[in-house]
């Protein structure tokens, strides 16, 4: 990837370190030790089976539906999800996992776009015009019932967003606390020079507004309805 | 829309504030669920305290060292090929963004909620290039298309409207015939935009932080309309207030979640997207091209002044939530895109006395407002502190009359006020104050502190208060 540009950062950052009444700092900054860091306490010694609980609890709240399978029965699980949506034409990731969770054969079928598969970018527009998008979860925080997905290449991020609704394979494995397990990760791989994916989403549930009267209103621009499906992959 | 909204004086606006039924309704309606959301938001963390001062830790060492975290950002978005301008003004900024919008022959401009880009005309100066922009955040949405009208709240901007106002709107001006319920509303919303979106040359966004170690954004949002102005368009431009920053993801965990429980009482909102742009090789969406404006307009005033935790705001509103005299007058009183509590002491700051002097009395000093802030800024006393600079300025330009510092302005005139608040007020704080009552000299801030002695206080609503005032003045 080319370099991008940079203008009038100096004569911006000199003139914020002259009102901060000191010299420009451009090295030597750590970050403090925070006296107080409860983000590390909640749930901490949970097992899996009991942030599970916590999850589904959630997905009430986030007017989530909640699925939940064994590795073996899901490809007639997620069958059912669909159709209780309605829906015919799915957009889904290129992604490894859905040949090793057993759903080649469901990845294959006509009505059945993968990512990236499209000529010349039509992705976008297939994608949109899919009644469901799937796709696996990276993480999975069972606090928020929030599935994260780490975009790029083969796992597009309109899959996730532009059709009517959005179905989530959630492995257990993939189960955290919250936030803080994440982000740290990201924070860790970043130190060590790695590139942060271009597009990393906390998604919980389906889009929402209450912009009107404070109503919540569940689907405006994302998908309207959500669905989790929990899979035993232990 | 500049940050100062109308020509109305104060006082015009207050009585029109105040003779808004609809609007007080659903203010008040409002202002009450929110706070519950978050006080129950609260309650589910258990140790709000400690997050708090975690928070207020976390912004405080990321201020005090903005330069350095400011150019870190710059160097790794540079680093994965995105541009970033610094802007001391808004002229700065808004030539910047037209010329990308000239470059590219950019038609139609999709924006997701931002209020510096609200604060600094950046739709108006798009327009008169002949860019189509539009406001996909619903509640923007609705403002737009309504003949522009200002935000009254920084995190539901259109709370002052009612949905059957809404409806009415779609149906003048959209040819909506459906009915005034939300879901149906916002459906047509849906669909309107979708397509809007599909054409859109650029996506414009707001940033809620950005992260230094990465070089990358972060929004906060609900609806998605965000993450379709990041997915579809192929050049994306970000706007930031400069101290939108946090060092690295970790804290980025811990200020998403204040936001959003603080916001609107949620663990997290349905879309917390980190962006790190523009799309990599291999990508199929996201945009080709990336760039980050960041903006100074007079924030660097405020660093190494008393004001400085000022710049420590996560936009979340509780402030505004919990205010008794918002609750009042309505976010349009303000005459600024930033009302309420937080309002009344960046406003001023931002853009002078000279506009916004009202604003600091607009309070009953009751602290709710410090107490429900998440990140700790002491907004009452920083009020005070403008009480002190605007008295001193008028001691010294008044020829010759005295005026000391003047009473506490209207939520003192009403005990109703110092009921909806959750302590009570410390009038103790005022020169004039007696056991509860207030008496003060003539006051030169057009007529608003112009209050005498408070005249049996339980018995006179604010409302009332307001119009017997206005008649003795006349
Ligand atoms: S001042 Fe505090 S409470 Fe008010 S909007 Fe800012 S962060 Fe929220």
């Amino acid at each position: 990837m080319a370099q991008g540009t940079v203008q009038n950062k100096d004569s911006f950052l000199n003139n914020i370190a002259e009102k901060l009444g000191r010299e420009r700092r451009t090295t030597g900054v750590e970050r403090p030790d925070y006296q107080k860091q409860p983000q590390w306490e909640v749930m901490a010694d949970y097992s899996t089976d009991q942030l599970v609980e916590v999850l589904k609890k959630q997905c009430v709240e986030i007017h989530t539906d909640v699925k939940e399978t064994s590795v073996e029965d899901l490809p007639k699980v997620l069958d059912e999800a669909i159709k209780e949506y309605g829906a015919e034409k799915a957009s889904i990731w290129d992604d490894p996992r859905f040949s090793s969770f057993g759903l080649s054969s469901f990845a294959a079928r006509p009505d059945v776009s993968v990512w990236g598969d499209a000529p010349e970018e039509k992705d976008i527009r297939i994608s949109e015009q899919a009644d469901v998008g799937i796709t696996f979860a990276d993480y999975t925080l069972a606090e928020s019932g929030t599935v994260v997905l780490m975009n790029g290449g083969g796992k597009g991020q309109s899959v996730s967003l532009l059709p009517t609704y959005y179905i989530a394979l959630i492995p257990l494995s993939t189960i955290v606390p919250r936030m803080s397990q994440v982000t740290r990760k990201i924070h860790e791989d970043a130190e060590a020079g790695e590139r942060v994916p271009s597009c990393i989403n906390f998604i919980s549930g389906p889009s929402n507004s209450a912009d009107i009267e404070l109503n919540l209103v569940v689907g405006v621009h994302g998908p309207v309805r959500a669905c989790y499906i929990l899979i035993d992959d232990r | 829309m500049p940050m100062k909204i109308g020509d109305r004086s104060f006082d015009k606006r207050v009585e029109k504030g105040l003779s808004d039924t609809h609007m007080r309704e659903t203010v008040r309606g409002a202002q009450g669920r929110l706070h519950t959301n978050k006080a129950k938001a609260e309650e589910e963390l258990g140790n709000w305290e400690d997050w708090r001062t975690l928070s207020e830790e976390i912004r405080a060492h990321t201020l005090e060292n903005l330069d350095y975290y400011l150019e870190q950002l710059s160097e790794n978005v540079v680093k994965n090929g995105g541009h970033v301008y610094f802007a001391e003004t808004p002229e700065e900024a808004n030539a910047y963004v037209e010329e990308i919008a000239a470059k590219k022959e950019a038609k139609k401009i999709i924006k997701s909620k931002s209020m510096v880009t609200e604060e600094i005309s950046m739709n108006e100066a798009l327009e008169k290039q002949g860019c189509e922009v539009i406001e996909s955040d619903l509640g923007e949405y609705i403002l737009q298309i309504d003949d522009h009208d200002p935000p009254s709240h920084i995190v539901a901007p259109a709370l002052h409207k009612n949905k059957e106002q809404i409806r009415e709107t779609f149906e003048r001006l959209k040819g909506y015939d459906k009915s005034a319920d939300p879901s149906e509303l916002t459906q047509f919303a849906r669909e309107q935009l979708r397509e809007e979106f599909l054409e859109a040359d650029i996506g414009i966004t707001g940033v809620n932080f950005a992260v230094a170690e990465s070089g990358s954004i972060s929004l906060v949002t609900n609806e998605g309309n965000a993450r379709l102005a990041t997915t579809i368009p192929k050049t994306q431009i970000s706007v930031m207030g400069m101290e939108r920053i946090v060092p690295t993801w970790e804290e980025l965990d811990v200020m998403v979640n204040m936001l959003c429980r603080s916001a609107v009482g949620q663990k997290l909102t349905s879309y917390i997207t980190g962006l790190t742009g523009p799309r990599e090789e291999g990508d199929l969406d996201g945009p080709e091209e990336f760039h980050l404006v960041i903006v100074d307009n007079g924030r660097s005033n405020i660093l190494g002044t008393a004001f400085q935790s000022a710049l420590h705001c996560i936009r979340c509103a509780a402030c505004i939530n919990v205010c008794p005299v918002y609750r009042h007058v309505g976010g349009h009183s303000y005459g600024s895109i930033y009302p309420g509590p937080i309002g009344a002491v960046l406003s001023p700051l931002l853009e002078g006395y000279e506009d916004h002097k009202e604003l600091p009395y607009a309070s009953s000093l009751c602290a709710a407002c410090t107490d429900a802030c998440p990140v700790k800024i002491p907004l009452h006393e920083h009020l005070i502190e403008h009480r002190k600079i605007i008295a001193e300025e008028e001691k010294k330009t008044s020829l010759g009359e005295t005026y000391a510092m003047k009473g506490f302005g209207i939520a003192a005139s009403s005990p109703g006020l110092f009921n909806m608040a959750t302590k009570t007020a410390p009038l103790m704080f005022s020169p004039f104050s007696k056991e509860g009552t207030i008496n003060k000299g003539p006051g030169p801030l057009g007529g608003w502190t112009d209050v005498r002695s408070f005249p049996a206080p339980e018995k006179e609503r604010f409302r009332d208060w307001f119009k017997n005032r206005k008649k003795e003045d006349s």
